[in-house]
């Protein structure tokens, strides 16, 4: 055999030298039941046979829809034996977005999990002509499904097993005809701007990104990883099938959505990969838990965090501390950190990543504190996950780390992220215009992410290029990233930050109802809603301290020193998709706002010191009234204030 | 119960299993506590595969009857022919090793026990191995014990209550709870299956996923079910007959259409204007 250049290849490696590891567990009857890299062999070499046997041809397209199981995991392989191309779906996509995505892949056949994917499949079945054969894994409900295009996997696999008997040498022949320079997968984008986009990612970019995750992190075959985030994600596709091919690593499908949190507690996974969501749950449900918790716990809990906050980043990281501390930090794994490791499944942890969006530097660092190696990393489905990992004992809250091996990063003059990677894909599908638009002919590929260097060589993602502005003294000005850096905050729910073409910044503020109010009623403030909380002269003093802290932040970083918040005002409503100031999404329209507040705009640079507003506000059941209120602007303090260079 | 003339009667659509032959013969059934007659002379007969429910309004005699057909009453008059074997008394044990099992209006579940402890003892009496090879957990015991658990996770994959598994059934919100106890009785494999308003007190959203459960288990496993209801879209939707009973007597029984449609079943929810 040659080199081990595709996933087919790889895993008849691993069967040979891993044969008796686990490779795939999946809990089903309650128990987890495993498959060892040889028996998966077995399983994929049938099913592969099963669909060469139905008529699936080199370069035809696999659409997979499900949960995370393995046999779904299995046909992406076994499609891949026979030279198909496996396209992943998201499983909980409505049939209409099925539907673009198997026409536009021109997919022929679909694995998918269960009936309710059968029947969105059934569903648009006419529109997509190409569509000729179905099949499902769990056959509940399926017994009056007459249809002859849809089969069982067993059926399939059945069918294979004849096939393999009569045409012995098929799977070897057609295994080796691939290589790395074939199309291993096709994934779509998850199509925020627009309809989505089929990345075409060839086995080299795969299989390098990949292998060179793995060297960098120290990724083995003793690994075991969680899969529980969607298949049509290329993320999942790298952590819970790439690196898992070439580590040899195994993974834990959970039995169903609602059970992760126990099944993961059971596997205790050494590799974890979650959005920043996942961890802010997982902390929330900590802290609601400790408030049930008896009153000695809850000390204990307070004294042991204070220690973990002191100390136990530099721990992680290596750094000199002293031997009292080291002491107490032990004394406190005894007693807080191991057990709270071990009830929410992360006792083996040895590397969990993030990404996807800014993860508040509180949440990053409670458990970084626990002793947990969680990293940042930066990239995107084109560029097969990551450009930018954070190597260990250099992790910073802010920033995304440094670029990856074989990945080289560049800012722009503009300001632009771009980059160049084994892992950069080779196409958009069938979007030849689309392709150029994003990657140059040299490799480049362009994010649309506005970032720069810090002097440490980490890299920082600041916003999006098109909403970065510049002010009159030609600091650039990104609005997100000061926003995000004030959402941080408990206490602010929303902020929407001003400088564009301006001297100064400015910034509306809105108050955490829930968070401030809890603050207020432990004060015995007294308020009568909203808009009179969001008055009260103590709350603005709250939320003072906040912006201070933030111009502090800023004014570390001379980038971005001079975007200190000025002047800010607590406004007297929530922003609300409802009144059209956020999308669905909760992302501030920053256009609608200009047009919507220009008075409050003007008052936050014309150094008045309150303004009237008077604003509808359309309640739920479709009434409309009006308030009115006096809103204060407040002044915060700014530190190292560079003056312009006229 | 004005919704009995709104309802729209649509019959069970694409069943995989064919309606069988009659499976349950109940005669001349009449149950009287002392000088109150309960039951009245009520005769009707179900089918294999049916999905057949008792309607009437409060106190007609509803449980009374499912208490008389799972061997708890036994009735002063009349007999039961089930599964070929007609007997004018049944003991509770002897419905349950015939394969009826029930559930209960008022839930009945082991409180402090875990869902799949609950669901474990609708196995009860199939296990054959002695108290001490169980206790001890060891040979024929063990085994036995392996294969129960096996039929068990089959019911609670079917009824979706894996992620709460080992949560005892106390702290469940009542929806679940009743899912339990429907779990418990499947797990009896029943050929006959004995329903006592498992909607009740549900909201919408809870009853939809009840009736689609009623159906598969019927369409996955065959089994016949007596139905309870007050839920008069809910007995129409999926009944194959209804049999309606007022003060113990029964007025009538067919179709859910021919139910829906019959002057005296009107009459008995509705009242009548003298």
């Amino acid at each position: 055999m040659s080199a081990l250049d595709t996933f087919p290849k790889i895993l008849l490696d691993n069967a040979n030298k891993l044969a008796s590891n686990p490779a795939i567990r999946e809990k089903d009857y309650g128990i987890w039941q495993s498959w060892t890299w040889s028996e998966v062999a077995t399983e994929i070499r049938k099913f592969a046979c099963g669909l060469a046997a139905k008529g699936f041809k080199r370069g035809d397209k696999l659409a997979i829809a499900g949960d995370n199981r393995p046999k779904l995991y299995w046909a992406m392989t076994a499609a891949q034996c026979i030279g198909g191309v496996p396209v992943p779906m998201y499983q909980d996509a409505i049939a209409d977005e099925f539907a673009h995505v198997i026409e536009n892949a021109d997919a022929t056949f679909a694995v998918v999990e269960d009936q309710e994917q059968v029947d969105k499949l059934l569903e648009i079945k006419d529109r997509c002509q190409l569509l000729s054969e179905i099949i499902y894994e769990d056959p509940r409900g399926m017994t009056h499904y007459y249809q002859p295009f849809i089969s069982s996997y067993e059926g399939i696999q059945e069918l294979g097993a004849k096939f393999d008997q009569e045409n012995p040498d098929f799977f070897m022949e057609e295994v080796n005809k691939s290589s790395g320079g074939d199309t291993a997968i096709l994934l779509y984008t998850s199509g925020t701007t627009g309809r989505s986009k089929g990345v075409v990612l060839t086995f080299d970019n795969v299989i390098i990104t990949a292998r060179n995750g793995v060297e960098r992190e120290g990724l083995n075959s003793h690994d075991e990883a969680l899969a529980y985030l969607p298949m049509g994600w290329v993320g999942d596709n790298l952590f819970s099938y790439a690196q898992a091919y070439v580590a040899g690593y195994c993974v834990n499908c959970p039995e169903s959505g609602e059970t992760v949190i126990n099944d993961m507690r059971e596997i205790g996974p050494t590799y974890y990969f979650a959005p920043p969501p996942v961890y802010e749950n997982i902390l929330t449900q900590v802290k609601i838990r400790m408030e049930d918790a008896s009153w000695i716990s809850q000390k204990m809990f307070d004294y042991f965090m204070g220690v973990a906050k002191k100390v136990g980043t530099d721990i992680l990281d290596k750094k000199p501390v002293s031997f009292a501390d080291r002491l107490l930090y032990k004394l406190g794994d005894i007693f807080l950190y191991g057990p709270l490791k071990n009830v929410l499944g992360l006792s083996r942890i040895r590397l969990a990543y993030t990404a996807g969006e800014a993860i508040g530097p509180d949440l990053f660092l409670f458990f970084r504190s626990l002793g947990i190696n969680i990293k940042q990393l930066y990239g995107q489905t084109e560029a097969m996950v990551f450009v930018c990992i954070q190597p260990n004992g250099e992790v910073y809250p802010d920033t995304v780390g440094t670029p990856a091996k074989d990945a080289e990063v560049k800012i722009t003059e503009e300001g632009e992220v771009i980059y160049r990677s084994p892992g950069v894909f080779h196409s958009y599908y069938k979007e030849p215009e689309k392709t150029l638009e994003t990657k140059t002919d040299e490799g480049w590929v362009y994010t649309g992410d506005a970032g720069y260097f810090l002097e440490n060589g980490h890299l920082k993602i600041i916003d999006r290029v098109k909403d970065v502005g510049k002010m009159n003294d030609g600091t650039m000005f990104p609005p997100k990233y000061l926003e995000n850096k004030l959402k941080f905050f408990p206490y602010i729910k929303e902020a929407v930050a001003f400088g564009h073409q301006k001297d100064y910044v400015t910034a509306f503020v809105c108050i955490d109802m829930q968070a401030v109010g809890n603050w207020a009623e432990r004060r015995n403030l007294a308020y009568s809603g909203y808009t009179n909380l969001a008055a009260q002269p103590p709350v603005y003093e709250l939320i003072l301290d906040c912006i201070n802290q933030v111009n502090r932040d800023l004014s570390e970083d001379p980038q971005l020193c001079n975007t200190q918040i000025n002047r800010f005002l607590l406004l007297h409503k929530e922003l609300d998709a409802d009144d059209g100031e956020l999308t669905r999404t909760r992302k501030v329209r920053r256009n609608f706002i200009d047009e919507k507040y220009p008075n409050l705009i003007n008052a936050l640079y014309d150094g008045s010191e309150k303004i009237k507003v008077q604003a509808q506000v359309k309640f739920e059941d479709g009434r409309v009234d009006t308030i009115e209120a006096d809103l204060k602007i407040v002044e915060a303090q700014r530190v190292n204030i560079k003056e312009a260079e006229n | 119960m004005a919704e009995i003339e709104i309802q729209t009667a649509a019959a069970p659509a694409g069943r995989a299993r064919q309606i069988g032959d009659i499976i349950l013969e109940v005669e001349d059934i009449t149950l009287t506590f002392g000088g109150l007659t309960a039951i009245d002379n009520v005769s009707f007969n179900v089918r294999e595969h049916e999905i057949f429910s008792i309607i009437g309004p409060n106190g007609a005699g509803k449980s009374s009857m499912l208490n008389v057909i799972n061997g708890v009453y036994h009735p002063q008059k009349g007999q039961i022919t089930f599964n070929g074997k007609t007997r004018k008394q049944m003991k509770a044990h002897h419905s349950a090793a015939e394969g009826i099992a029930r559930t209960f209006q008022n839930i009945a579940l082991f409180k402090g026990m875990t869902v799949l402890d609950n669901v474990m003892t609708g196995r009860n009496k199939m296990m054959k191995s002695n108290f001490l090879t169980q206790a001890i957990y060891w040979g024929k015991g063990r085994r036995e014990e392996m294969e129960h658990r096996r039929k068990v996770e089959d019911v609670i994959d079917f009824l979706e209550i894996q992620s709460i598994r080992k949560t005892p059934v106390g702290r469940l919100p009542y929806g679940l709870q009743k899912r339990v106890e429907l779990a418990r009785a499947l797990a009896a494999e029943p050929k006959l299956l004995l329903l006592d308003e498992p909607m009740a007190g549900m909201n919408v959203e809870e009853k939809e996923d009840m009736c689609r459960f009623v159906l598969d288990i019927n369409d996955e496993y065959g089994t016949t079910i007596i139905l309870i209801e007050h839920d008069m879209g809910v007995v129409m939707d999926l009944s194959d007959r209804v049999v309606v009973l007022n003060y113990g007597g029964k007025i009538t029984d067919g179709t859910p259409d021919e139910v829906c449609n019959n002057q005296a079943v009107i009459d008995a929810y509705l009242g009548v204007t003298e």
